[in-house]
């Protein structure tokens, strides 16, 4: 019993890297990262940019050997092998869609390089492909005839159909513009859950990461900081490093307090909340919420964000900040 | 496929260079047939004591300098005037003087001086060579200049106008000091057009304007010859350290 | 500036009329009236020149020159594309790799030719060494005949090639290259599938810059080619030179430029039509 669970566990782990290195003559860019992925997860890279997360990526499509350290992708180890024969597909960040290729010819174009996949099996594929990216109609059209949001299905689309062990997505949304951004993440999401193929997305943008992701890790200097879901990295980070790149905090007395836990009033409450005084320093409308920023005695500042109605403070008023105790963030470093 | 292509791009520069670089080895070759007998420079000391060779010399420097001075003149000037208005007329018979074939523009030339001799009672010469030299380098020095001048911001000539400078005093401070590097490549590119030239050159070349290239023409006709071997390497060289210094020029201007 | 843009303009207008149109004018003229006695041209005008040209004996000299210089062409493709996408796609020197292909487009064409006739000879390099070996009793006939004129065509005009595929390989967005072989793309197969097509522009650019000079090759023939006249290039100069048949030779002269405009017009369509 206890031996098959580790089997299917094992098994289960489409992608996983062992203490992955990656050093280039002046510069370390990955100094020894591991972690898996599972069968049908949605599992995401963050960082600032020169993290060496796009390097993780090149290094798992097969662009880039490892310095050290061990890739197995469905349990086999991929070393040396060219991305040609590696069962895992790319979403380019500029999508590097074929520009002298139709868009049905782009898609179709992984497709041939197949041996014995018949000439009906393609044309099938590749009108069910884009038939699952909304782009039906859209055959005959050249990349430059199709707008932003439609190119980054077709580079969907084009790796999808290939069925890939995993697919790889480097910064997919970040050449949208913001409302087409956001649009496209909610396709992006139920696209996977449709297809259960494993995501690896790769972003610099928490908010994208926290809204799609079933398992995040977060990366620094070649480095993985931390992995774990959402909920708990933003709620429970192990490092300031994470704790900030998740979101804004305020440090006060050596813990971390998000500005949505804050609460602000005139009167100092006395129900054991931990509590600290403050002069209102300005406190910016931003239509559903309202950022209220006090200066503390001892000179730092600290944001609260306050529900629509909830700001009724006038600028340099004395007021009591406070917030449970239980949402104060506890980390190492 | 990097290998492949590694491999075959040194393969390909040693076709490129392989053919020199025994030219250049042979000139310093003792015997006059082409089996290495031993070291010697004597090649090149007979090369500095013919006169025919020295005579080509410097004719073809001559007329390279003088046709490279003149077309780089009026080159300039068209290029610059068709860059202000486009005139396509000018423009495509500029590019057609540059897809005429050599030996076409050769006979034409001669057959126009011949022609217009009748009523001037002149002869073939230095003079027809050079306006030949001029007529087939124009059409290099406008291209090249109006490439350059697309690079150029018009806003400049547009504040010297504005700061009251007319049109001649902006072409004059403005926009020659900036043009200067793509004149210098212009007239160096002319200038080993020139200096090269032979198929036009021996068609229009009267008695006395023999140039370095039909002398090394016809030694070349007759067979294997240490002294062209020896000339050769002279002109390579010479030429690339040419080069080498304008291009020089070129990149400080 | 209308006044200053005429005076530069005019002297280049001059030398472009009298001393390019004029001269064709010229040749149009000859090539339309009769052969005299000792060479030159007399009336009638006539359109026989023509007719001529176009006969079977030289006929096949302009057919052979399209020919030559097609494959002369082809085969700076072919080598010259490698060549182009591992210069394109070198990490480091790319500009000294490249210079050192036009290298030799600055040196004298005459003397590159001379060059190879110095290999190539009967009493050359190549021969003297395989005799000296013993490998041979009798020197190879490796000059003058067609493939030692293609050779010389194909080693004058290569970086004629190399440039423009170099600048378009040079612009090729290296990601596609990933894609390809993310998608399964053998490295030939994303040469074949993916560079190649986009690399067509500087393919007929390059194909242009060749085809054309070599149409019209008198020189490599001539040294390279032996006794026979190998190309209409050689063609035209023998008409003006020993045999003098002006009328015939400026005919065949307005023929080799109407040739090389109709090739060029359809290969710059053809360019516009790709980008």
């Amino acid at each position: 019993m206890f031996l098959r669970y580790i089997v299917v566990y094992e098994v289960d782990k489409v992608l996983e890297l062992r203490a992955l290195t990656k050093h280039y003559p002046n510069h370390h860019a990955l100094k020894g990262i591991s972690f898996s992925l599972t069968q049908g997860e949605f599992f995401s890279l963050v960082g600032p940019s020169g993290c060496g997360k796009t390097t993780t990526l090149r290094l798992i499509g097969g662009f880039e050997e490892p310095t050290s350290g061990e890739i197995t992708l469905a349990g086999r180890p991929v070393a040396g092998l060219p991305p040609y024969r590696r069962e895992v597909s790319t979403v380019f960040q500029n999508y590097a869609l074929f520009p002298h290729l139709t868009v049905a010819q782009n898609v179709a174009f992984g497709l041939e390089r197949r041996n014995g996949v018949t000439r009906s099996t393609i044309r099938n594929r590749v009108e069910q492909a884009l038939a699952l990216v909304q782009l039906s109609g859209k055959e005959a059209r050249k990349p430059n005839q199709i707008s932003g949001g439609e190119r980054q299905r077709v580079a969907l689309a084009r790796s999808l159909v290939v069925e890939p062990k995993v697919l790889l997505l480097d910064e997919p949304l970040s050449a949208l513009d913001p409302k087409l951004r956001k649009q496209m993440r909610q396709e992006l999401k139920s696209l996977q859950r449709r297809v259960g193929i494993a995501f690896l997305f790769i972003t610099h943008d928490q908010e994208e990461a926290l809204s799609l992701s079933d398992r995040i890790a977060v990366m620094n200097q070649g480095s993985i900081e931390q992995i774990g879901k959402p909920r708990e990295l933003y709620q429970e980070p192990t490092s300031r490093f994470v704790a900030e790149f998740l979101g804004e905090v305020n440090w006060v007395n050596g813990a971390g307090i998000r500005p949505e836990a804050i609460r602000v009033s005139k009167e100092n409450p006395a129900n054991g909340a931990r509590s600290v005084a403050g002069v209102v320093e300005s406190s910016t409308f931003l239509g559903n919420v309202t950022h209220l920023a006090a200066r503390l005695p001892n000179g730092a500042n600290c944001t609260a964000q306050l529900p629509l109605n909830g700001c009724t403070f006038e600028l340099g008023e004395p007021v009591h900040l406070w917030w449970d105790a239980s949402d104060e963030l506890r980390v190492s470093a | 496929m990097k290998r492949f292509l590694a491999l075959y791009a040194g393969a390909a520069y040693l076709f490129l260079y392989a053919p020199l670089f025994v030219l250049g080895v042979f000139s310093f070759n003792a015997s006059k047939i082409a089996a290495w007998r031993g070291f010697t420079c004597n090649w090149y000391a007979k090369v500095f004591h013919d006169p025919a060779l020295l005579d080509g010399t410097m004719n073809s420097l001559t007329i390279a300098l003088v046709a490279t001075i003149v077309s780089t003149i009026i080159g300039t000037l068209a290029g610059y005037a068709l860059w202000k208005k486009r005139l396509p007329w000018l423009t495509n018979s500029l590019y057609l003087s540059l897809l005429t074939p050599e030996i076409v523009t050769g006979i034409s030339l001669l057959a126009f001086f011949e022609w217009a001799f009748h009523f001037l009672h002149v002869q073939l010469g230095m003079h027809t060579v050079i306006l030949a030299h001029i007529s087939f380098s124009l059409a290099y020095v406008v291209i090249v200049i109006l490439a350059r001048l697309r690079t150029l911001d018009p806003a400049l000539e547009e504040a010297a106008l504005d700061l009251g400078a007319n049109e001649w005093e902006v072409f004059r401070r403005i926009t020659v000091p900036l043009l200067l590097p793509g004149i210098i490549a212009a007239a160096l590119l002319c200038f080993t057009v020139s200096f090269d030239d032979y198929v036009i050159t021996s068609l229009v070349a009267g008695v006395n304007s023999e140039t370095l290239p039909m002398i090394i023409y016809a030694m070349a006709r007759k067979g294997v010859s240490p002294e062209v071997n020896a000339l050769s390497v002279m002109i390579t060289m010479g030429l690339g350290v040419f080069i080498l210094v304008a291009g020089r020029l070129e990149q400080r201007a | 500036m209308k006044h200053l843009r005429a005076a530069f303009l005019a002297p280049g207008v001059a030398v472009m009329a009298i001393l390019f149109f004029a001269p064709l004018l010229i040749v149009l003229a000859y090539s339309l009236l009769t052969r005299g006695a000792y060479g030159g041209v007399v009336p009638p005008w006539t359109g026989e020149s023509y007719a001529r040209v176009f006969d079977p004996l030289y006929g096949e000299i302009l057919y052979r020159s399209v020919w030559i210089a097609g494959v002369s062409t082809a085969l700076c493709l072919a080598l010259g594309f490698p060549l182009a996408l591992y210069i394109a796609r070198a990490a480091r020197h790319k500009g000294l790799l490249l210079n050192l292909v036009m290298l030799p487009f600055w040196t004298s064409f005459l003397i590159r030719t001379y060059a190879w006739m110095f290999l190539l000879r009967d009493t050359g390099l190549i021969n003297s060494m395989l005799l000296s070996l013993h490998v041979i009793r009798e020197p190879l006939p490796l000059l003058f005949n067609t493939g030692a004129v293609i050779l010389g065509l194909v080693y004058g005009y290569l970086p004629f090639m190399v440039l423009p595929l170099y600048a378009t390989l040079e612009k090729l967005d290296p990601y596609l290259l990933d894609a390809a072989a993310d998608l399964g793309a053998a490295p030939f197969v994303t040469v074949w599938r993916v560079v190649v097509p986009l690399a067509k522009p500087g393919m007929v650019a390059g194909c242009l810059l060749v085809f054309i000079p070599c149409l019209g090759a008198y020189l490599t023939p001539d040294l390279m080619g032996g006794g026979k006249t190998v190309m209409a290039g050689n063609l035209v100069q023998n008409q003006f030179t020993t045999a003098r048949d002006w009328p015939f030779g400026a005919a065949v002269s307005l023929v080799l430029m109407v040739l090389v405009l109709v090739v060029t017009r359809a290969l710059m369509r053809r360019t516009e039509e790709l980008l």
